[in-house]
């Protein structure tokens, strides 16, 4: 499996033509206290840079935008409960959502975790 | 992800690497870099906003315009201007009130204090809102009259210590300082050698203080509040979320130039003895829409469900749009969502069941009686 990452900030991790999409770490450490979480339905017909979900701090609501283009498989129900997953766990079990990647080639225009994490360091 | 804050040129507060120092994440407000919130497991919006009600958080309110007025008839010359019974206001206390366009509408909101001394001409101390004082201030010079002099304290800076532990930290820091002061009152005192202005209020619901200090010295009040453990800083997110709990309306937001005090939900600044003289910027709009009865009122909404409504979005009474949210978003200390906005008079009863759309769906919303959070100031004839 492979992970990529996005100058939004979204990362996404690719296992065969399927692929698991979240928040970076430094995406949940700006945005604060996560508290309500919009993910796609299942079925949803995602573009490449498209707008795929929503998160709401405290403060304000910003979007998540899908790395690659694809139908989602299933949205993180767990996050429903409890949005917070975001904060404490956004690498893992704050996953957003899963989908079906419909072209693999879209993965070429993404960066690995070093080159996000010095994309981060000017920021 | 993405966030919508546009790069403006801002100006630093007195304490800018004070809050830096602090983990502070600086963003532009009120043409300043203000902390929104702080690092560490203390930080954030949520952990801070909590902390001012149960202990005590101190805000740094710097952007905010502090002014004088002086002179002989400078009651009368604010009279013209704000609704309030200021002629009634006694040395020593403090009055929320508005500035009035010529046509009524809401210009700001402000805190205005009595600060004249025996036998010196009247003095008025007014505190406004940073990101409308340079017009306000420009307002003013055109409005009072020449013999009544408007002093903008551009050197003082204005921290805000807030929650119940607020009166027992300050007075170890400035002992007896403010032994006397009731909510709304407020006192002058020697600290360290300089004036220490303390007016007992706030913008959180709670009981505090606004502590107005030299801004050059301002970092050694802030150290001394900040060295007991029971004071933690807390950034602009909290004081929002506080202030929407406490449900006190926001300049810019819930209230602004479109709507006179009574159409803002504010026809309480509008003091008993000014609706029977008149008198003031807009008199004649507001003396008649308080006759009649405001067409639209500011209520509180409480959201049903997980999902934070927002400023902007429209209310609807089923299929009809009745108005529309001015504040929103999630209340730590309610643990939900919570609102405020205009909704026309019929529907502002407590109990009414709204909606509102949040990205093209309808979220169900009841008009809620605010504040959300029982205020807890220290008023006369209270305990503690």
């Amino acid at each position: 499996m492979t992970r990529y990452f996005t100058e939004d900030h979204e990362w996404i991790e690719v296992d065969g033509d399927t692929a698991t999409v979240g928040i970076t770490d430094y995406a949940q450490g700006q945005l604060g206290d996560i508290v309500f979480v919009e993910v796609p339905a299942e079925g949803t017909a995602l573009e490449r840079g498209g707008e795929a979900a929503v998160v709401e701090s405290v403060k304000a609501a910003s979007d998540v935008y899908s790395p690659v283009s694809g139908t989602v498989i299933e949205g993180n129900p767990a996050l429903e409960e409890d949005p917070a997953l975001v904060n404490t766990a956004p690498e893992g079990e704050g996953w957003f959502f899963k989908l079906r990647i419909d072209d693999p080639a879209e993965l070429d225009g993404l960066v690995d975790e070093g080159a996000y994490k010095a994309f981060c360091d000017t920021l | 992800m993405s966030d919508n804050e546009q790069p403006i040129e801002t100006q630093a507060l007195p304490l800018d690497a004070w809050h830096r120092a602090r983990g502070a994440r600086m963003v532009p407000f009120a043409g300043y870099a203000m902390p929104i919130h702080y690092a560490g497991p203390q930080g954030g919006i949520m952990a801070e906003h909590l902390w001012v009600r149960e202990h005590a958080g101190l805000f740094d309110v710097s952007h905010m315009g502090q002014l004088i007025v002086e002179g002989e008839g400078a009651a009368e010359a604010l009279e013209r201007i704000l609704p309030g019974d200021v002629s009634a206001l006694k040395s020593g206390r403090i009055r929320y009130s508005l500035l009035l366009a010529e046509d009524g509408g809401i210009l700001d909101d402000l805190m205005v204090t009595n600060v004249s001394q025996a036998g010196d001409p009247p003095r008025y101390y007014l505190v406004v809102n940073g990101a409308t004082k340079w017009d306000d201030i420009a307002f003013l010079r055109e409005h009072l009259p020449d013999e009544i002099t408007l002093t903008h304290l551009d050197n003082r800076g204005l921290l805000a210590l807030q929650g119940p532990e607020a009166a027992v930290v300050l007075d170890s820091v400035a002992p007896g300082a403010a032994d006397d002061l009731y909510f709304m009152q407020a006192a002058a005192a020697d600290w360290h050698g300089e004036t220490l202005w303390i007016g007992r209020g706030g913008y959180t619901g709670e009981d505090g203080f606004e502590l107005s200090f030299p801004a050059e010295r301002l970092s050694e009040l802030a150290d001394a509040l900040i060295a007991d453990e029971r004071v933690r800083p807390v950034g602009l997110g909290a004081r929002d979320s506080l202030r929407l709990e406490a449900g006190l309306p926001l300049y810019g937001h819930d209230l602004d130039e479109s709507v006179d005090p009574v159409e803002g939900g504010a026809a309480f600044a509008v003091s008993k003895r000014r609706r029977q003289e008149g008198g003031f910027h807009g008199a004649k709009r507001i003396l008649s829409h308080l006759a009649d009865g405001p067409a639209n009122k500011l209520v509180g909404l409480a959201v049903d469900g997980r999902v934070p409504v927002r400023e902007g979005a429209t209310i609807y009474a089923s299929d009809a749009p009745v108005g529309r949210v001015t504040s929103g978003g999630f209340g730590p200390s309610v643990g939900a969502p919570i609102a405020m906005g205009f909704v026309e008079t019929q529907y502002s009863a407590p109990g009414t069941p709204l909606e509102a759309e949040v990205r093209g769906r309808r979220v169900p919303l009841t008009v809620e009686t605010m504040p959300f959070i029982p205020h807890r100031y220290h008023r006369k004839g209270t305990q503690a």
